[in-house]
């Protein structure tokens, strides 16, 4: 009993001593926001559901304004899959690559402010040939379009 | 510290459009070397591209980004003569920040 009572006042001063620390500024709140910037979480799932939920969405609305662009059918070389994909909805706030088969499904997430235009495009790796989701974020919902690009040579794992 | 990166700016009709190469390892973290032993994670995690002063774009990678990652993304404005910043971090927290001038 009185040893449970010790550990909570140890959180309770721990926690007060961080605040405390926080609004100093020691512990630089723009260091501690570029580390959160980074959604861990998101990075490490791995389906499709759990990105959804890493991501704080729910299931995806299927969508033809989303487009692959500059996409092969087919990689040689999975070390180097372009990935082009544009959005044509409207308020579309963030593009995500999502490879299904990969060891972790989330590949990149892509904001996109006003006045820049949702359309980007990359280089990704694949381990074997895949789905690979265009997730994208507008008026705080998620829509999505698949595509499925066969691999002949694996990018992962060598 | 890491090689530098290349960017191209372009003005195309009402937009300016950046394409970036960047110079990095991006190691996924599940290979392994000869002796069996996996090979640590190394990559890039954030990319912002800034155009005076706004936020442009920004970016969260995993792993599985392309080793010597491309990217390319157009925004509206941007004249002749601007500048266009572009900043990585990656999970070693390494950083380089880069410009070019809008052409």
């Amino acid at each position: 009993m009185n040893a449970r009572r010790r550990n909570l006042l140890q959180a309770g001063s721990g926690m007060t001593l961080l605040s405390v620390l926080a609004a100093a500024g020691w512990l630089q709140p723009n260091t501690a926001l570029a580390a959160d910037a980074w959604n861990a979480a998101a990075f490490e799932t791995k389906s499709m559901d759990d990105t959804m939920k890493a991501l704080g969405g729910g299931t995806p609305v299927q969508s033809k304004a989303i487009t692959f662009v500059q996409t092969p059918d087919i990689a040689e070389n999975g070390a180097v899959v372009p990935i082009g994909i544009t959005s044509t909805i409207p308020n579309t706030e963030s593009i995500a690559i999502l490879i299904e088969k990969n060891p972790n499904t989330l590949t990149a997430i892509f904001d996109i402010p006003p006045g820049t235009e949702p359309s980007i495009s990359t280089r990704v790796k694949m381990g074997q040939s895949s789905n690979v989701y265009a997730l994208v974020k507008a008026d705080g919902k998620y829509y999505v379009a698949a595509k499925e690009i066969k691999v002949t040579l694996g990018g992962c794992g060598g | 510290m890491a090689d530098p990166m290349r960017i191209r700016a372009n003005v195309v009709g009402d937009s300016t459009e950046v394409k970036v190469l960047m110079n990095h390892e991006m190691e996924t973290g599940q290979r392994k070397d000869a002796q069996g032993k996996t090979v640590p994670a190394w990559f890039i995690q954030s990319v912002t591209a800034t155009h005076n002063g706004k936020t442009v774009l920004s970016a969260q990678w995993g792993p599985a980004v392309a080793k010597n990652p491309f990217l390319s993304f157009r925004f509206k404005g941007g004249a002749k003569g601007e500048k266009v910043q572009i900043t990585w971090t990656d999970n070693r927290g390494d950083k380089r920040t880069d410009e070019a001038t809008i052409s």
